[in-house]
């Protein structure tokens, strides 16, 4: 866990605001993501359609999600697909530690996993001697800077082509300087198709695991998560429990908007159906898979009948590359594994509401994340309730940390605000002030100043409204 | 003669009371009796968004308690519209009265929304040539579906042309509280959009939002820029009719 001081996002978003090039790369790469998103959905009505359905679907799956989960276990084990169930990050990275131990595994690779990053699964087996190397093409470039993924589906989306191609001549053995996109691909290709085939296990992400059939859905454009999950004899997925749908029928729309809204494609150049361990006489696939089931907070988030709306996230990306945030400051600015408007729900209630408090305010409500959201989570209402949250200790609440974000400055403000604003006579009052002095307040008043560092003064009308119909006589009642 | 409520909201009480005036001449030159019910004060939006929603009950009570009639509710306002139409069900909801203020909130419209949607209005313009440009509000776009309303009142009137905003959806960063709890982030998006509204080479922002119109306001005049605001009520008034 962070010290308060160290997770500020107004601090560290302040200073990402003065990267001129990481505003640049972002403001990019983000017009391009929302251009080639609304190229793939040329009729609202269609659209409006699929997000319905894909709703309803995730919707129903949570309804269901005790059955399914069993269903799924059910069925992935008579696939023989080893199932492991983990409530901590810590108790699944033990998990994981120990079924590579067992197998003598020192070196693994990964395809692209959120979930591992939210366990920081690569740290904890390096501490441990294992070396896990990222394979996804942006998680490889991120790992070789020592850094943590800047967007959920783009994790290099930070780094321009240059500073790519600094970095690669930098930190590839005999690697030459190029800003060839596909020289720089080829560099990374050269290096990875070796450690897949030395890697003693694969670890992966999961999109979807269908309960029905015990398949374990991963989609991926680059082919490194078939590498991955086919290659080394050990292959371990890793999911949030919320994965589960019902059956196969049910990952045809989610696939078809999942894919439209993350990077505007219409499919993924791969999709990969798991099925289980190599079989008898078949020539290739792991020996062994497993998956490994976390919680990490995920049913008490299930438990809130409208915080549960959460989790029919799949992780698509779209409310971070419309975000006017997130495009400004960037996915590091948040500080969290999660970041962008899915981050700023899912982070305090897996942290704590008060922990996380001034992400809750990194908000401008403006509501273009639930616009696009492809599973429709209304994500400003639940930033409101998080607030409410953070700020109140409601009896019927299970949010971890409620209450701790309350400050007496902030609640006698509101107390204050709402007795001027009930009583007419006293709004009355401030107004006649406001409008008679309002312009004789100093722009560098408390509050104020916050404003006139990029505005100029707002100045109050000489008479208000209310003053002037007042004048005005006639049927006011 | 048909009778609606008024309802000004208080950042045009106190910031663009002409606007407040000019939406509420445009309802009287479309034959209607106005009614601006006396101690209006807040909506309720800045508690409620903050998370400190008895306070906001509070407010908001004492504002619809004074549209008791079962009449229109008109507010030159897509956000303050978007929470009593929208939110007040929600902050009142399992309250004992939910129901009073579910019926209110079903009589409530912004302002342009009433004018196209309800009146379906004709207008005709009196002025000389000129370029705007139009800020679509986050709310009455989101909250309220306004995508259109206002853009076909503006298309009505022939000596206008409206230059398209780049990003026109995109939020100004006033967001309420947002502008002075995130001042660096709020400041960055109105700097980007007022830079975007100077592009179109408009000489008039319109919107219908006050807040909206403070903010990049605010922003145009600290660099001096010669492009000014206005709010879409206020515009269309001066426009239609005779003096």
């Amino acid at each position: 866990m962070h010290a308060d001081t160290d997770i500020l996002f107004r601090d560290s978003a302040s200073k990402a605001l003065l990267d001129p090039q990481l505003r640049a790369n972002f403001r990019r790469a983000m017009d391009g993501l929302m251009a080639k998103r609304k190229a793939q959905f040329p009729d609202p009505q269609d659209l409006q359609e699929l997000r319905e359905l894909s709703t309803a679907i995730r919707s129903r799956s949570l309804l269901n999600l005790p059955t399914l989960l069993e269903q799924l276990e059910t069925n992935l084990t008579r696939n023989g697909i080893q199932v492991h169930w983990a409530e901590t990050c810590d108790e699944a990275n033990q998990l994981i530690l120990g079924l590579l131990q067992a197998r003598g595994a020192k070196t693994l690779v990964k395809g692209k996993s959120m979930v591992s990053e939210e366990m920081h699964l690569n740290a904890f087996l390096e501490a441990h001697g294992i070396e896990a190397l990222e394979s996804d093409l942006g998680e490889y470039i991120i790992q070789l800077d020592d850094e943590t993924p800047s967007h959920i589906i783009m994790p290099a989306i930070h780094k321009n082509k240059d500073q790519i191609a600094r970095q690669f001549s930098q930190k590839i053995k005999d690697a030459k300087y190029t800003e060839d996109v596909d020289e720089l691909t080829a560099m990374a290709r050269k290096v990875l198709r070796q450690k897949f085939l030395d890697a003693d296990a694969g670890i992966s992400g999961v999109n979807f695991a269908v309960a029905e059939t015990g398949t374990l859905c991963l989609v991926e454009n680059e082919g490194n998560g078939r590498m991955s999950t086919h290659v080394p004899p050990l292959h371990i997925a890793v999911m949030g429990l919320e994965k589960v749908v019902a059956n196969l029928e049910e990952v045809a729309p989610l696939y078809a908007i999942l894919t439209r809204s993350a990077t505007g494609q219409a499919v993924s150049t791969y999709f990969n159906l798991i099925t289980g361990p190599r079989g008898e006489g078949e020539l290739d696939g792991p020996q062994e898979v497993h998956l490994v089931i976390l919680d990490n907070g995920r049913s008490r988030i299930y438990a809130d009948p409208q915080l549960q709306a959460t989790l029919r996230c799949i992780r698509c990306g779209a409310c971070m590359n419309h975000c006017p945030v997130y495009t400004r400051v960037g996915g590091h600015a948040y500080e969290a594994v999660y970041p962008g408007p899915i981050g700023k729900i899912l982070t305090p209630q897996m942290e704590g509401v008060g922990v996380r408090h001034d992400l809750l305010h990194g908000s401008s409500l403006c509501g273009a994340c639930s616009e696009v959201c492809p599973v429709q989570i209304p994500i400003p209402d639940i930033i409101v309730r998080l607030r409410r949250e953070a700020t109140h200790t409601d009896a019927t609440s299970s949010v971890m940390g409620k209450g701790s974000g309350r400050t007496n400055t902030e609640d006698w403000a509101w107390r204050i605000w709402a007795g001027v604003l009930k009583r007419p006579a006293l709004y009355r009052l401030a107004t006649w002030f406001a409008t008679r002095f309002g312009r004789a307040l100093p722009g560098s008043a408390p509050l104020l100043k916050h404003w006139t560092a990029h505005r100029t003064k707002p100045v109050p009308a000489k008479r208000s409204l209310s003053e002037r119909m007042r004048a005005e006589g006639g049927p006011h009642v | 003669m048909k009778k609606v409520y008024f309802y000004g909201t208080c950042l045009v009480d106190l910031f663009f009371p002409d606007a407040g005036m000019a939406g509420i001449q445009l309802l009287r030159q479309a034959g209607l009796e106005v009614v601006f019910p006396e101690g209006q004060t807040c909506c309720g939006q800045p508690a409620y968004n903050c998370g400190y929603w008895e306070e906001a009950r509070a407010v908001a009570r004492a504002q619809v308690a004074l549209f008791p009639d079962d009449l229109p509710v008109i507010l030159p306002s897509g956000s303050c519209a978007g929470m009593m139409k929208v939110h007040y069900p929600e902050l009142f909801h399992g309250e004992p009265d939910e129901s009073q203020v579910r019926a209110f909130s079903g009589r409530v419209y912004e302002l342009t929304q009433f004018l196209v949607d309800v009146l379906h209005v004709q207008l005709k313009d009196l002025g000389a040539p000129v370029k705007v440009t139009w800020h679509s509000s986050c709310h009455a776009l989101r909250d309220l579906g306004l995508k259109v309303e206002p853009q076909s009142l503006l298309g009505q009137l022939e000596n206008v042309e409206v230059a398209p905003l780049a990003r026109e959806y995109e939020c100004c960063g006033f967001g309420g509280t947002f502008s002075v709890r995130q001042p660096e982030i709020s400041g960055a998006m109105v700097c980007d959009k007022s830079a975007d509204a100077e592009a179109t080479g408009a000489s008039v922002l319109l919107s219908t939002d006050g807040g909206c119109l403070l903010n990049v306001n605010g922003a145009l005049e600290a660099k001096q820029s010669q492009l000014r605001v206005q709010h879409i009520a206020e515009f269309l008034w001066e426009r239609t009719h005779a003096r």
